[in-house]
């Protein structure tokens, strides 16, 4: 036994190919989604409504044009031009001032900015919005308002209201490289033996299919592990992602969930004869789905409805969830036990079909 | 009568629709080195499969030492040393780390049983950090040899151990096993190389999922029934041409550069004069002729032409 | 056929081969040539080197050094127009086997820019004096070892190559199988194609006319075989080349 996982982690740290998924894949994921979605926005080009100009429209039309965010600042004529010039793509956001404004203003009415932005790409309206509030915010207490905002901003994201799975990226790529790592190097790595040969001689000693598992799944589970430990810790110093839960909880969810993956691998490789065939069925039967069906980056809510019950056979689907309730919530176990539930009765399934499947020979 | 280490009764096996084994008989005796000798589909590998305990048969009966290959299948796991026909090694391990993880899942210590490998593996010892990929294929199939030995197997099964080898790690490798079987071990080989036949104390001659003949080589030899004749000369497409057409010539093939000829067994069947002279009155001057003893070459093309269901 | 082929009868031409990797040699000044319809066997162990000094034959490697002529054109300069006047088989790739007998002719023969009446024409002539003109519309996959691999070679002729080079062509095959094959190349050799096969089993090198056995990057010996029979006292082609191994290893020795 112990021979076996030695040699295993050897074959694992000798092939470059395998230490660059396991090791250098998370880093660049994590640094990809991190920059990409947090990356400032500079120069972005806004246009205002300003049917009325005057002091105080100016005034607050300044300070968004000098704080180096926005650019532009063409007046556009009217309300309906704004659909228009979204269209046209030119622009990502419009400032739109009350008429009245200054007046208003003075007479303690709390006139109302609104920003519209094009919430097609959610990420950059979400960010130009939360800029443009937090200048319109300074101005209100340079204005000496302080605590009672007088001129109150009002957002709008225009088509995609609710702009989920922007925050999700940290609980959704931890899902998708602890999927990815256990089960696609695990079956592949099985089915490099069979390919090889290797396998025949592994049958034809008295090792038994339990033992041959083990052997293969333990150093995936250590390394698994450890990817996601680097992740958290990642996310944590260079992305400021806090773990709001318990941090102990998290870290048995996921190992729960590398063994899912890991059944899950093993699995598909008494099925698959190459590594070929392995990396195809763990792409497209594992891959793509956790991508695209477990909500991590497509609302579940917002799927068709035979999509949505599909999705409910996703292993990532609940693990997203638990670690979500963890990470961004900061819920204890009570609040996904359920789902928990659900993923432990999944992994007995595999371990018992791959277990069963496993052949003590050849076909 | 000697003591039988394996005997197999109609063993047969199929895969959908074809037929890998036609239902065999063979029997090998206990410190023997046993030749399954066959051309490439004649069905070596699925026996030496169903031998191993990897393939089920799918009729028959196949005892090893007295086990049965299908029940028995985990005390067998204990006393066979296989060497599967692409050296099954870890290319990305080296040699030593090879022999290691060998002797570990048979639950045997590499120092403890070094002596038994000790003759084999010694002459690859100074490459024992390469990575086995990096060896030639002499150096591979000698390490494989010896993760096949190193847990002290009853028999030792080789599938095909010579394929892709050159000819001087050929020449050691079956002094290798002369050398084992010394030992008392049992040897049961595969190769599609008919030369290597001559080596084995006995051979089974297999086509297209049928035994043709067991024996020893020589046994197989003396029972072939004809004369032939081997034919050197210039213009030998028209040798094989002009002696194809001839009465009572059973076959014309090619064997290196000369020709054989071997002659129906009948008193009007030609003489090598009698050939000479026709293929001289042919336009055909210049060759020799002579009579030669047959080959197993000779005799395995001869038992082939035998079968009712022959190639093509 | 040009002119310089034509002076001497020399289809392949190396005069002090030279390849290198690096520090390591792997053809050491080779010297040889092949006369047309020869059946010439290039021979040596695994890694001895023939497979390089084959690709360079192929022009598909350049050589290091040394001069090179083959079917009349030079390989540093005109490796184009080798490719089209040589033909290739080997026993790992020779055949698409998910496409059907003809629709193998007819890839092959449109990459030699054969017109299809052409190609139609000398597949059906092939098929055949092989006695399997039913298999036309087979799947390669479903035909066995022996057919496929008079097949592959039908092909690598298809397009009347000057020189047609084997790669290993009849590893594993049956005896009689084996022999069909042969009678295949003496065939074609007798048309007047050069016929260049490497191999590492030195039964195959009885059946070629010149022989040149390769150890370590170097020619040890280019004769006939039964030539090289005499000189080395030996029985057959195997024990040959044990004897040139065996001298090489004591001159490392010393």
């Amino acid at each position: 036994m112990k021979r076996f996982i030695i040699k295993e982690f050897l074959h694992i740290f000798r092939d470059v190919r395998t230490m660059l998924i396991l090791f250098g894949m998370p880093l660049v994921q994590v640094l990809l989604f991190g920059f990409a979605i947090t990356n400032e926005i500079r120069d972005a080009r806004v246009a205002v409504v300003d049917a009325v100009p005057d002091v105080a429209t100016k005034d607050i039309r300044n300070k968004l044009f000098a704080s180096g965010y926005f650019t532009g600042g063409e007046i556009l004529a009217g309300q309906h031009e704004i659909d228009e010039r979204f269209r046209q793509g030119d622009i990502k956001m419009v400032v739109v001032f009350e008429p009245e404004f200054a007046q208003k203003l003075e007479r303690g009415e709390n006139p109302i900015v609104q920003l519209i932005a094009d919430a097609s790409d959610p990420n950059a309206a979400n960010l130009l919005v939360n800029y443009a509030t937090g200048i319109i915010n300074a101005y209100n207490r340079s204005i000496g308002y302080g605590m009672q905002p007088a001129v109150i901003a009002e957002p709008r994201m225009l088509y995609n209201p609710s702009l989920k799975g922007v925050y999700m990226f940290v609980p959704g790529i931890i899902t998708i490289l602890l999927m990815l790592v256990s089960a696609m190097m695990t079956s592949i790595s099985i089915a490099r033996e069979k390919e090889t040969g290797t396998m025949e001689v592994l049958l034809v000693s008295p090792l038994k299919p339990f033992s041959i598992i083990l052997g293969k799944v333990t150093p995936y589970v250590v390394l698994s592990f450890i990817n996601a430990v680097s992740i958290l810790l990642m996310s944590y110093y260079v992305f400021g992602v806090p773990v709001k839960g318990s941090l102990l909880l998290l870290l048995a969810e996921s190992i729960l969930f590398i063994l899912l993956a890991l059944s899950l691998g093993i699995f598909i490789s008494t099925v698959a004869n190459n590594q070929q065939t392995a990396m195809m069925l763990s792409m497209f039967a594992l891959m793509l789905p956790t991508i695209l069906l477990s909500g991590f980056i497509f609302p579940i809510e917002n799927m068709p409805e035979v999509l949505q019950w599909i999705s409910l056979l996703m292993p990532p689907r609940w693990f997203i969830v638990i670690i979500k309730s963890i990470m961004l919530k900061g819920a204890g176990f009570a609040y996904f036990w359920q789902e928990t539930l659900i993923l432990l009765a999944m992994t007995g399934v595999f371990i018992l079909a791959s277990i069963r499947k496993f052949k003590i020979r050849l076909d | 009568m000697p003591d039988v280490s394996i005997t197999g009764e109609g063993v047969g096996k199929s895969y959908g629709t074809t037929t890998a084994l036609k239902g065999l008989d063979f029997s090998v005796n206990k410190g023997e080195i046993f030749g399954f000798i066959g051309p490439d589909g004649a069905g070596k590998t699925t026996l030496f499969r169903i031998l191993t305990t990897l393939l089920l048969p799918g009729s028959g009966k196949v005892s090893v030492e007295g086990y049965d290959v299908v029940k028995d299948y985990r005390i067998l796991r204990r006393i066979l040393g296989y060497m599967p026909g692409k050296f099954s090694l870890y290319h990305d391990l080296s040699v030593e780390e090879n022999l290691r993880f060998f002797a570990g899942i048979f639950g045997v210590d590499v120092h403890e049983n070094y002596h038994l490998v000790k003759d084999i593996y010694s002459q690859i010892e100074p490459f024992a950090k390469r990575r086995a990929g990096k060896l030639s294929g002499g150096m591979k199939q000698k390490l494989a040899l010896s993760c096949a030995l190193i847990h002290k197997p009853v028999v030792l099964v080789l599938d095909e151990p010579t394929t892709g080898v050159d000819a001087v790690s050929r020449r050691e490798f079956w002094e290798m096993l002369l050398r084992l079987k010394s030992g008392g071990i049992t040897i049961v080989v595969s190769t599609p190389y008919m030369d290597e036949a001559m080596r084995c104390d006995r051979v089974a001659l297999m086509q297209q999922g049928s035994i043709m003949t067991t024996g020893t080589p020589q046994e197989i030899i003396a029972a072939f029934p004809r004369k032939i004749y081997r034919i050197k000369g210039s213009g030998i497409l028209d040798i094989l041409r002009l002696t194809r057409n001839m009465k009572y010539i059973r076959s014309a093939e090619l064997f290196g550069d000369a020709v054989h000829i071997s002659t129906e067994n009948t008193d009007q069947a030609p003489t090598a004069g009698e050939i000479s002279q026709y293929l001289s009155a042919q336009g055909l001057s210049g060759h020799t002729i002579k009579e030669v003893v047959a080959g197993i070459e000779d005799c395995f093309i001869d038992r082939m032409k035998q079968q009712p269901d022959k190639h093509e | 056929m040009n002119e310089a082929e034509e002076k001497n009868g020399k289809v392949i031409e190396a005069v002090e081969l030279v390849k290198r990797f690096g520090n390591f040699v792997a053809n050491d000044r080779l010297t040889f040539s092949v006369q047309r319809g020869e059946i010439f066997g290039f021979l040596g162990a695994n890694g001895a080197g023939k497979t390089t000094a084959m690709r360079i034959l192929c022009g598909l490697s350049k050589p290091t050094s040394g001069k090179i002529r083959v079917a009349g054109y030079d390989v540093y300069t005109q490796s184009e127009k080798i490719k089209q006047r040589i033909g290739y088989m080997s026993q790992r790739f020779s055949l698409y086997e998910d496409l059907t007998v003809w629709e193998n002719f007819r890839f092959f023969g449109g990459i030699y820019r054969m017109k299809s009446a052409l190609i139609r024409e000398r597949a059906d002539r092939m098929l055949g004096r092989l006695g399997i003109l039913e298999l036309r519309d087979t799947v390669i996959a479903s035909l066995p070892p022996g057919i496929r691999q008079k097949l592959a070679f039908s092909i690598a002729i298809l397009h009347e190559p000057e020189i047609v080079f084997l790669d290993e062509p009849t590893g594993g095959v049956d005896p009689v199988t084996r022999r069909q094959f042969w009678e295949m190349i003496y065939e074609a050799a007798a048309s007047g194609i050069t016929v260049f096969v490497t191999t590492h089993y030195m039964d195959e090198a009885e059946y070629c006319n010149r022989i040149s056995i390769m150890v370590d990057g170097k020619i040890e010996a280019l004769d006939t075989p039964e030539q090289l029979k005499k000189t080395y006292n030996a029985g057959s082609m195997n024990d040959v080349f044990l004897k040139l191994a065996r001298r090489n290893e004591e001159q490392k020795k010393e």
